[in-house]
């Protein structure tokens, strides 16, 4: 599904050159559910904007379901990112003006999806996140654990091969952070290849997959025994 | 780019902040109803000024003898210069250029004493003998019969053309003056019309509804004054000016009447033309006053709705990181924020015209109420002018909307989403 061959990145900051990405080799095959953990400063972002088409690499190629991405222009890259991937953020990244079900939506009015059809499909993956009575709420009326929800229906809604998720669960407690790796899970069991950064061990363990980023490099890349996020949820209720 | 879809997001996005929708909408308001307003009143000036003016034919001017101030061929200085009916014909024939030349005589005079008596009642009214040419020169509504014509001219007929005024007090109310007779020095006429000066205001209005038209050649015979002819009034063609053939006239003139060709004071003369291209130009300056003033406060408005825009579209620099995250292609993005633009100005613009239509509209109301007020008439706004402020509006609203969305869209949509 991706495969990643020599990746160079670096930002210009002023006179000095930062070099953040130094040459990753890196392939996920369809149906994966992969980490990508390190400290903050390993270029774990950057990895995953570039995979995403938010930023581009300065070296190295990149093959994304076997389309080569490479000095696309922005009119092409916006349409593989409609087609390819969802997103899902840190900060959630809902439009505030906009009520849950037209967020969800939003990915299928660029493609050009009906109206009818639109609001059809958003309701059924909201319904699928478990928020379909939430539907005509705006994103300041949601909790931010229903939010994240929104946002992964929102990123599910254009049907995507792959899955990105920058800190899905960075600005949420323990208990929520749980539940959205629940439903994260679900997804991948249903087939979905999903990618995702975090620095917490124990998100990363309920993927099936850690790769290790440090200063630019992939460090360490194995497979693990993926946790069930909700047992782990079982485990820590008992504990208390 | 007008689809459905699309006005629902940007109404969407109108609703998401309507204090600043409101204030964007107004700079660009504020400034194409105060250009209209501007407009409309200077317009209502020169109408107003144009109007007191009178109706006379604007390419005209007047002629009158006065005394020479030099001798000539003989004849001493001081002599009073008098026109004849000959002169008419010989400048008509000289200058082909002239549509008409009217010679007229006049009797009593504004403010004169009384002149004029039907039974008991008596008045004092200006008696003007005139051709029946000088209704195109002064243009006058016929309110019943009908002007002096030729027939009167040749057979020398006794009848007059009478304004309002005259009726008003000669005549009681209800009686039909058509057909009756009034007495002008003790010589009866018969009253074969009745005008109304289109003139409302001023004193020349009140003077020409005191004026009684005689036939030229009737009046000449009657009071006694031969061929001799009072003044002047002279109209050139359209396309030529009454101010260059003036010289010609005046020398012309001279030549006809035995006075030397340097003696400026020999004939005197007023230009209406001339007066006329006076105030006009100095509306002229007005009306550009009045443009460049809203043309400012128009711009300004422009600004404003720029300077909104950019911190709107730089407050959802992160919004558009995101809807480029979900796949919308630059020019959907600018399509969105120039659609938006345009929108919200040719809303505001539209409002701030039929804004500005409707204090016309009140204006107009008030005077239509109030009756004619001097200096001020019938204030109003070319459709021309409006038609060019709503194309200068749209081209503002498309760029005030460009320079923001490309510059939202050229960054990286990583850069835009980091944005907060």
């Amino acid at each position: 599904m991706i495969e990643i061959n020599e990746l160079h990145k670096s930002y210009q900051t002023g006179a000095n050159s930062l070099h953040v990405l130094k040459g990753i080799n890196f392939s996920v095959k369809e149906g994966e559910m992969v980490s990508i953990m390190g400290s903050s400063g390993s270029g774990k972002s950057t990895f995953l904007n570039i995979l995403g088409m938010l930023d581009e690499a300065d070296e190295g190629t990149y093959f994304l379901d076997g389309k080569p991405i490479r000095n696309l222009n922005e009119k092409v890259a916006a349409k593989y990112r409609n087609q390819f991937l969802g997103f899902i953020f840190q900060s959630f990244n809902l439009i505030n003006y906009k009520t849950a079900l037209d967020n969800v939506a939003l990915p299928l009015y660029y493609q050009g999806v009906k109206r009818a059809e639109r609001t059809e499909k958003a309701m059924h993956y909201l319904e699928k996140v478990g928020l379909s009575q939430w539907a005509t709420h705006l994103p300041n009326q949601l909790s931010g654990g229903q939010k994240q929800r929104v946002a992964i229906a929102r990123a599910l809604a254009s049907d995507p091969k792959v899955l990105l998720a920058d800190e899905p669960t960075g600005a949420l407690d323990t208990k929520t952070s749980y539940e959205v790796m629940e439903l994260i899970q679900k997804i991948n069991d249903e087939g979905k290849t999903i990618l995702l950064v975090t620095h917490e061990d124990d998100i990363a363990h309920m993927t099936k997959r850690i790769v290790n980023l440090k200063d630019g490099l992939i460090i360490d890349d194995s497979i693990v025994t993926q946790v069930r996020a909700d047992e782990a949820q079982r485990k820590a209720a008992a504990h208390v | 780019m007008f689809k459905k879809d699309r006005w629902i997001e940007i109404i969407e996005v109108f609703n998401a902040n309507p204090f600043r929708t409101f204030l964007t909408a107004f700079g660009v308001f504020w400034g194409i109803f105060i250009l209209v307003v501007l407009l409309a009143l200077t317009t209502g000036l020169r109408n107003g000024v144009s109007k007191d003016f009178g109706d006379f034919a604007t390419n005209s001017m007047f002629m009158w003898g006065q005394g020479t101030s030099k001798p000539y061929k003989g004849l001493p200085k001081g002599r009073r210069v008098q026109f004849k009916l000959e002169d008419a014909a010989v400048l008509k024939d000289k200058l082909p250029q002239l549509k008409f030349v009217s010679p007229k005589g006049q009797l009593g005079g504004y403010n004169g004493a009384n002149n004029v008596t039907r039974n008991e009642k008596t008045g004092a009214f200006t008696v003007s003998g005139d051709y029946p040419e000088y209704i195109e020169q002064q243009p006058m509504d016929i309110t019943a019969g009908r002007f002096i014509n030729y027939s009167d001219i040749n057979e020398k007929r006794k009848g007059v053309v009478i304004g309002d005024g005259v009726v008003s007090s000669l005549f009681d109310v209800g009686e039909d003056p058509i057909g009756d007779y009034i007495k002008i020095n003790g010589v009866n006429f018969m009253v074969i019309g009745t005008f109304l000066s289109p003139s409302s205001s001023g004193g020349n209005a009140e003077e020409e509804a005191n004026t009684i038209y005689v036939p030229f050649t009737t009046f000449n015979q009657v009071f006694n004054r031969g061929d001799n002819v009072g003044w002047f009034a002279i109209t050139a063609h359209d396309g030529t000016s009454i101010t260059e053939l003036k010289p010609r006239i005046l020398e012309i003139m001279r030549e006809q009447r035995t006075i030397d060709p340097t003696d400026e004071r020999a004939i005197g003369n007023f230009d209406r033309s001339e007066a006329f291209g006076r105030v006009t130009g100095l509306f002229d300056i007005l009306k550009f006053v009045g443009f460049f003033v809203g043309g400012l406060i128009l711009a300004s408005g422009m600004v404003g709705i720029i300077n909104i825009l950019l911190i709107s579209v730089k407050e959802r620099t992160n919004e558009i990181g995101v809807r480029r995250a979900l796949g919308a292609s630059p020019w959907n993005i600018r399509g969105q924020i120039i659609q938006e633009s345009l929108t919200l100005t040719i809303i505001s613009g539209m409002t701030g015209i039929a804004a500005g239509a409707g204090v016309i509209w009140l204006m107009n109301y008030a005077l239509s109420q109030s009756g004619p007020v001097d200096n001020f008439a019938n204030p109003s706004v070319n459709i021309f002018v409006v038609v060019i402020a709503l194309i200068i509006l749209i081209i503002s609203g498309i760029s005030a909307g460009l320079i923001p969305a490309v510059r939202a869209t050229q960054m990286k949509p990583v850069d835009a989403l980091k944005t907060e």
